[in-house]
């Protein structure tokens, strides 16, 4: 980050520095509850992920903090500002789930025209080098592809060399490979003292960037750790199989997995313990083919361990009569 | 705990330098997608190559011919297509492409957009009239003193204004498929209503008796009286088209809040 300010707030240690806050924020729309009393305080110089399932209110909580949405109850400060001041917001890049820009414009156009609307841009070349979209620089929005959609948005939300970064689910859309250089971009960025605060419902996502996981579901947050303490508590593998004959339920039972679904000879759960659940199955004899363990993604591990919580904190608690996690704790 | 975490002056950029380069983005988009301005600038033009060549150098007075009025009608009709057609529908293709969200979350005063999308439909409108202007008279024998070509821009770039209101209040209030139909159920019987096509006197009867309440007739007033067309003074139809001015920039603000407050409130 040649030349780049180290924001401020960075110098200044961080007991004083937050400059992202919502504060006892409830937002309603109608009669759904979207955010139900969510305090968080994201200080200068984090990388902060929002992690949580389809419709669990992350998106709510980013359109507060940006002051896109206004809180029903409560206050959301950004830079200590109200969100929808410009001076907070000059301050800020944003990249938003579900966005547009005038189609016919050329990558390069697009860039140099967010760029006039903050007070010290970047140059135009550099957010499209951070974007890794020197290729496309003069092609026209419309016709990128949905990665280079996405990455024409990163480069619009760095242009302004924003102190603070807001991305919402900023990966959707990518393959494999644009979204490894895509996370390595956000990295450098984030180590040249910026702040950063992505949503994502891919736990590993949140695990390979952030030093924060914040969990939201239901509007609430759940849990606000590292990543590595969050991982403990959420069945983080996909493992499924098949079983010829039809597995006894005896077979099954036991196991420190969550979410175990039985059809015919199919089998399918979610765990942490991966190898210590497929060894114990091993030695039980169980027969497996076509074995699969991938990373679950969030939504299928929260819809697991959330499923039936009704508590004032319904974390982590275990489907009943399935089988019992004996590390998980509140 | 909230503290203002800084310790430099918090700044924004300035607006002229946003507002430069919001027009350069609007007109670059019409550069690029010369179509959508097909229906302002070529309809006019053909309907003058219709009927302003067949009976165009039928005299009607005071040295003028039918050729320069139905130019200045045309003209008139051109502006106020721009303003409707293409500010209308394009704000509404904008809000369904939900470029304003992203706008709306950048420091980018609303205010400077809507600023940006007006010039460019400007300079469209320029555009079109000038078009129509050079057709006329290089084949449609319109021949007109420079000043009188002078006046006859500004009436009909000033007279069409509060349609820029109706455009407005159509994109805000229409969505990408109602804004079409909207505009052209609006706009094309308003136009035709007001003489902006054949003489208003040529007109069914009930519709001269509504014609004199409505904006496109008087602004089709203000382009003919050059020609000492006008049934009414410069101040008659001034003081109306502002009226309607007022009106239909009051109902777009109107449509434009409740557009806001669907979205970010």
């Amino acid at each position: 980050m040649t030349g780049a300010e180290v924001p401020a707030a960075c110098r200044l240690g961080r007991a004083m520095d937050s400059i992202v806050e919502l504060i006892a924020a409830h937002k309603s729309f109608r009669t759904v509850e979207a955010l139900r009393g969510v305090d968080l305080a994201i200080h200068s110089g984090e990388l902060v992920a929002v992690l949580g399932p389809n419709g669990a209110g992350k998106t709510t909580a980013i359109s507060l903090m940006l002051g896109l949405r206004r809180p029903t109850r409560g206050r959301a400060l950004l830079f200590g500002l109200d969100p929808t001041d410009r001076r907070a917001r000059s301050r800020c890049g944003v990249m938003l789930q579900e966005s547009g820009v005038m189609g016919a414009l050329q990558v390069r156009e697009l860039v140099r025209l967010f760029s006039s609307y903050y007070p010290r841009p970047m140059p135009v070349e550099r957010a499209i080098a951070l974007a890794g979209l020197e290729e496309q620089a003069r092609t026209r929005a419309d016709r990128l592809s949905g990665g280079q959609r996405q990455r024409l948005y990163y480069a619009l939300a760095v242009c302004g060399d924003p102190e603070l970064l807001f991305l919402d689910e900023p990966t959707v859309g990518m393959d494999v490979e644009s979204r490894r250089a895509f996370l390595d971009s956000i990295r450098n960025f984030a180590a040249s003292g910026r702040t950063i605060v992505l949503t994502t419902h891919y736990l590993e996502e949140a695990d390979e960037l952030a030093q924060r996981v914040v969990v939201i579901d239901r509007g609430r947050v759940l849990a606000d750790a590292s990543p590595t303490e969050i991982k403990a508590r959420v069945p983080g593998r996909r493992v499924s199989f098949d079983c010829e004959p039809a597995p006894p339920a005896a077979a099954l039972s036991g196991l420190p997995v969550q979410g175990l679904e039985v059809r015919g000879s199919h089998v399918r759960f979610l765990t942490n313990r991966a190898e210590e659940v497929l060894a114990e199955l091993f030695r039980r004899g169980t027969a497996i083919r076509n074995l699969e363990v991938v990373g679950a993604d969030l939504e299928e591990a929260f819809l697991a361990l959330t499923n039936h919580a009704q508590s004032s904190r319904p974390t982590l608690s275990v489907e009943p009569g399935l089988a019992h996690t004996s590390e998980v704790t509140a | 705990m909230s503290t203002l975490a800084t310790d430099r002056p918090l700044d924004v950029a300035p607006i002229p330098r946003m507002v430069a380069a919001q027009i350069r983005a609007v007109l670059t988009f019409y550069w690029r997608v010369p179509a959508i301005a097909v229906f302002s600038i070529a309809l006019p033009l053909m309907f003058f190559l219709f009927f302003g060549l067949g009976f165009g150098h039928q005299a009607i007075g005071h040295g003028f011919t039918v050729a320069d009025q139905l130019m200045a009608q045309l003209a008139a009709y051109a502006t106020g297509s721009v303003f409707v057609f293409n500010i209308g529908i394009g704000q509404a293709n904008r809000r369904a492409q939900k470029l304003d969200l992203l706008q709306r979350a950048t420091p980018l005063p609303g205010w400077v957009a809507i600023l940006a999308e007006i010039v460019g439909g400007l300079v469209l409108a320029l555009i079109a009239v000038l078009c129509l202007f050079i057709f006329a008279t290089l084949a449609g024998g319109v021949r007109l003193d420079p000043a009188t070509y002078g006046e006859l821009l500004l009436r009909v770039l000033l007279g069409g204004l509060p349609l820029l209101g109706l455009g407005l209040a159509i994109g805000y209030g229409g969505g990408p498929n109602a804004a079409p139909a909207l505009a052209s159920l609006i706009y094309l019987p308003l136009s035709f209503a007001s003489g902006m096509w054949i003489p208003i006197q040529e007109l069914p009867k009930f519709m001269q008796k509504i014609s004199p309440y409505l904006p496109t007739y008087h602004y089709t007033q203000l382009v003919v009286a050059p020609f000492g067309q006008s049934q009414e003074m410069l101040w008659h139809a001034a003081a109306w088209l502002a009226g309607w001015g007022v009106v239909l920039l009051a109902v777009a603000i109107r449509l434009y809040r409740l557009d806001s407050q669907r979205k970010f409130s």
